[in-house]
């Protein structure tokens, strides 16, 4: 067993190498010089523009750029945005916590909805209203999120008023610290009435937009599943013992079907901080798919590097924190193979 | 009653218990965060909006119009040489106090010295805090043009110019030149946290910086000693919002009362609602079509007026700009004092056109490269369409004219070196002297200037230029950009297109804004009934 956590986590590193290597490359393939980027058309003199290059150490060669950059990486510096001047590292954990709300709210909704879903749907198996769910699933998959926000913005939020159109909270009725920078809790330590909902009230089409495409995988994989682990042997002998339909699905089969769902969940992760880039850039959240996509249109190397590598990390750690769950609730795969 | 009514019912009395709020608050949803609030550090209209409401400068622009009025300066002199400025600035004017930060005394000529020397004197403490880019100093010549800058007496403070040039006044009106606090600015340095300075805007402005939350919202309250008067909100709240639909989506649902950019295709549906009004006005921007006078054929001024009368500039602004746009005839937009109406726009008439080519010697077929720009500009919101209509119009004259583009640096820079025959440009003004777009057709020693993408060099133009720098009289300045402006159009240049219109929806319950042509967004006169 500790062999095979060795192993994964000494696996880990050199893919997060790589991926160093590759964002920092790909980001310099791209054309567009942050210092043009800056000047506009004013134009700038060449004295000058070499000057700020020598600043910022992009008249370097590429290799001793990456190595200057590993070596501040080593250092837990991931340097200062280009636009900001402010460190990168901070500005990624001030805004991360909103992603994370987003998210993890967004998952939750996925998990709590799409596996009742998947189970009524195989139990039901063939029926309309399996169909229909499935249906809808496919739908929920397929629905790109730019409009299906857009959708719910105009449907939910503008015509029939039961939500706000965007942001984290009602900056007119509330003025408070922020702390931990996760909305829900601050509301609630704010002390002051009415936050916690408002707070609620304004997660909630954003995490229905981004929890759609998780909630649609969920359900089908739970579906699939479940069908399977429905026609095996010791459910039919459950059965066959007289047991409630609620046990035998409830305990015996979806303990089981649920092997599965969990790798999907945490594939899903990646799937959904991608989402929150175009989820937050629609209802306004300021999180870190926006600053991304400032980072990208101002050509600020720093941030770009920053935010994905340590986004990328996350993914890592997750799908890593997966594999090792997964190892435990599957004692065959840590000794097999 | 259906159940969405029962829920919106729920949460309209949800939302009814909570506004209880009495102060009058004004939320306009802002486009984007601002990288600090210094805003010497920085170039971006969204950044200089969101310092504006906290900070003065020496000298203001009157709202809704590129002309300058006294600001923290009460007065100022001009000696009879030119090159001596002297300002008189205002008395009692009170800084905001802000959380951690209580002014101890009130604004004068350190103030000044410091919030200028940070930007020119290297031993300024916070002369490199910030990354130490002063891109709007540099950029309107100052290092070059301001020697140095003396203080009289505490309400007295006398710059010193290389060379006469009154459009340093103007220079003194742009967000560059806000006057921050030293005093602040000591505390800061003192407490060990210099780059703080820049988060907080401390200065004397209608309203007092209270709070920032990073792409979220910034919050200002009033500044109940305003020196020009209290402004009517008690807070200005600004809803950062980066999609313009959903800004108009929240200005529709009235959780904010004003919001900048809106889509062109949702103007129809604005300019409908009854509930909003939309003010517009031609921005301070030109976008121009640019003939590269040091090659042939666009060496001959003949050329260049038959391309000009070649392309229907009507259609462009009607199928591109969508009608956010106006047709221009001058390099400079006509918000500016030194505009001549009387100049008269070249016609679209391609039979002249062909016929003029044909007189100038030009053999057609004729190749060109037409380059266009690979971004969207407030003056050109879609380069390569307007590039394939120019295209279709040349093409019926005998020209034949590729498309070209590169990446946007790649573009300026190349464009800046003369590679181009033909291409697409143009600019957006800063501070609304017509200094400021002139220039663009500059060549100093007689070679083109750098910003100058024609490489055409005339030297009448050139010493109108110059002696118009030198002159403090409005009038009798105009009367030297007239003929600039005449000059301009016959020798043609470039085909000046199309100045954009910018538009600004509102509630109809907001009342005393006032546009700014230089595309600034204040808000210190403005009420909601």
């Amino acid at each position: 067993m500790i062999r095979f956590f060795a192993k994964r986590l000494l696996l880990t590193i050199p893919t997060f190498i790589a991926l160093i290597f590759l964002v920092f490359v790909a980001i310099r393939l791209v054309p567009g010089d942050p210092v043009e980027v800056r000047v506009g058309e004013h134009g700038i003199d060449p004295a000058r523009l070499a000057m700020l290059r020598h600043q910022l150490g992009l008249d370097l060669p590429l290799w001793r750029q990456f190595l200057d950059y590993l070596w501040q990486l080593a250092h837990g510096d991931f340097g200062r945005s280009l636009s900001t001047s402010n460190p990168v590292l901070g500005e990624f954990l001030t805004l991360f916590p909103a992603t994370l709300e987003l998210s993890v709210a967004a998952m939750t909704l996925a998990v709590v909805i799409g596996i009742p879903i998947g189970v009524v749907a195989a139990v039901k198996r063939g029926s309309v209203f399996d169909q229909g769910l499935m249906g809808l699933s496919v739908a929920g998959y397929s629905m790109p999120i730019f409009w299906w926000g857009l959708l719910l913005i105009m449907l939910v939020a503008e015509r029939w008023g039961l939500a706000p159109v965007s942001g984290r909270l009602d900056f007119i009725r509330f003025d408070y610290d922020t702390p931990t920078g996760f909305m829900l809790i601050d509301s609630l330590l704010s002390g002051e009435d009415g936050a916690f909902l408002d707070a609620l009230h304004h997660l909630m089409l954003p995490a229905i937009v981004l929890g759609t495409v998780p909630l649609a995988v969920i359900a089908r994989m739970t579906r699939s599943s479940m069908l399977e682990v429905l026609s095996e042997d010791y459910v039919r002998t459950a059965r066959a013992k007289g047991l409630s339909p609620f046990r035998v699905v409830g305990l015996h089969a979806l303990r089981n079907a649920l092997i599965p769902v969990v790798t999907v969940i945490g594939l899903s992760i990646g799937v959904l901080l991608a989402g929150a880039v175009l989820t937050e850039t629609i209802f306004s959240w300021p999180g870190i798919g926006k600053w991304l996509i400032d980072a990208i249109s101002r050509r600020d190397y720093p941030s770009l590097q920053g935010g994905i590598i340590l986004i990328s990390a996350l993914v890592i750690l997750v799908n890593l924190a997966v594999d090792l769950v997964y190892g435990i609730i599957n004692p065959r795969i840590l000794h097999g193979r | 009653m259906t159940l969405h009514r029962v829920l919106g019912l729920g949460v309209a009395t949800l939302l009814l218990c909570g506004t209880a709020a009495s102060a009058k608050t004004l939320v306009y949803c802002a486009e984007g965060s601002p990288e600090n609030f210094t805003p010497a550090l920085n170039t971006t209209g969204t950044s200089f909006d969101a310092a504006r409401p906290a900070l003065d400068r020496l000298i203001e622009f009157k709202p809704g119009t590129t002309d300058i009025r006294p600001g923290l300066a009460e007065s100022w002199d001009i000696a009879p040489d030119g090159k001596t400025i002297t300002f008189h600035l205002r008395k009692g004017v009170k800084f905001g106090a802000t959380k951690g930060f209580k002014p101890t005394r009130d604004f004068n000529a350190d103030d000044v010295l410091f919030s200028f020397g940070r930007q020119y004197d290297p031993a300024n403490p916070y002369n490199k805090i910030g990354g130490g880019k002063y891109d709007y100093y540099n950029d309107m010549d100052l290092p070059k043009l301001l020697t140095s800058i003396e203080k009289k007496d505490d309400y007295t403070v006398v710059f010193h110019l290389s060379e006469p040039n009154v459009t340093i006044l103007a220079d003194m009106a742009m967000d560059f030149a806000a006057i921050q606090s030293k005093e602040f600015a000591d505390a800061m340095l003192k407490a060990g946290t210099p780059e703080q300075f820049d988060q907080v805007p401390v200065g004397t402005g209608p309203f007092i910086f209270s709070s920032y939350q990073k792409d979220a919202v910034i919050r200002f309250k009033a500044n109940p000693n305003y020196w020009n008067g209290r402004p009517p909100m008690d807070e200005l709240v600004f809803a950062i919002t980066p999609d313009p639909t959903a800004r108009y989506s929240k200005l529709k649902t009235n959780e904010c009362q004003i919001i900048p950019y809106p889509r062109p295709a949702d103007l129809p549906e604005m300019q409908k609602d009854p509930e909003l009004t939309v003010q517009s006005q031609p921005g301070l921007n030109i976008g121009y079509y640019s003939f590269n006078a040091t090659k042939p054929p666009f060496d001959k001024k003949e050329v260049r007026q038959a391309l000009s009368m070649a392309i229907d500039r009507g259609a462009i602004v009607k199928d591109v700009y969508l009608g956010a746009g106006q047709q221009a005839k001058n390099l400079i937009p006509p918000t500016m004092w030194a505009y001549n109406d009387a100049v008269k726009d070249y016609p679209f008439d391609p039979a002249k056109a062909k016929e003029m080519l044909a007189a100038a010697g030009v053999k057609t077929p004729l190749d060109v490269d037409l380059w266009y720009m690979p971004v969207q500009r407030p003056y050109n919101p879609d380069s390569k369409r307007i590039g394939e209509m120019m295209q279709a119009d040349l093409a019926k004259v005998g020209v034949n004219a590729h498309l070209v583009s590169y990446e946007w640096g790649e573009y300026r820079k190349r464009l800046s070196a003369g590679e181009d025959t033909t291409a697409q440009y143009g600019w957006t003004g800063d501070n609304g002297d017509p200094d400021n777009f002139f220039f663009l057709l500059s060549c100093p020693d007689g070679k083109p200037a750098q910003n100058n993408a024609t490489k055409w060099c005339d030297a009448t133009f050139d010493a109108d230029l110059v002696k118009a720098r030198q002159i403090a009289d409005q009038a009798e300045r105009k009367k030297i950009y007239d003929e600039m402006q005449v000059i301009q159009h016959d020798n043609a240049p470039m085909l000046t297109l199309a100045h954009s219109v910018v538009f600004m929806p509102m509630r109809k319950t907001v009342t005393g804004y006032t546009m700014s042509p230089l595309g600034t967004h204040e808000f210190d006169h403005v009420d909601v009934k």
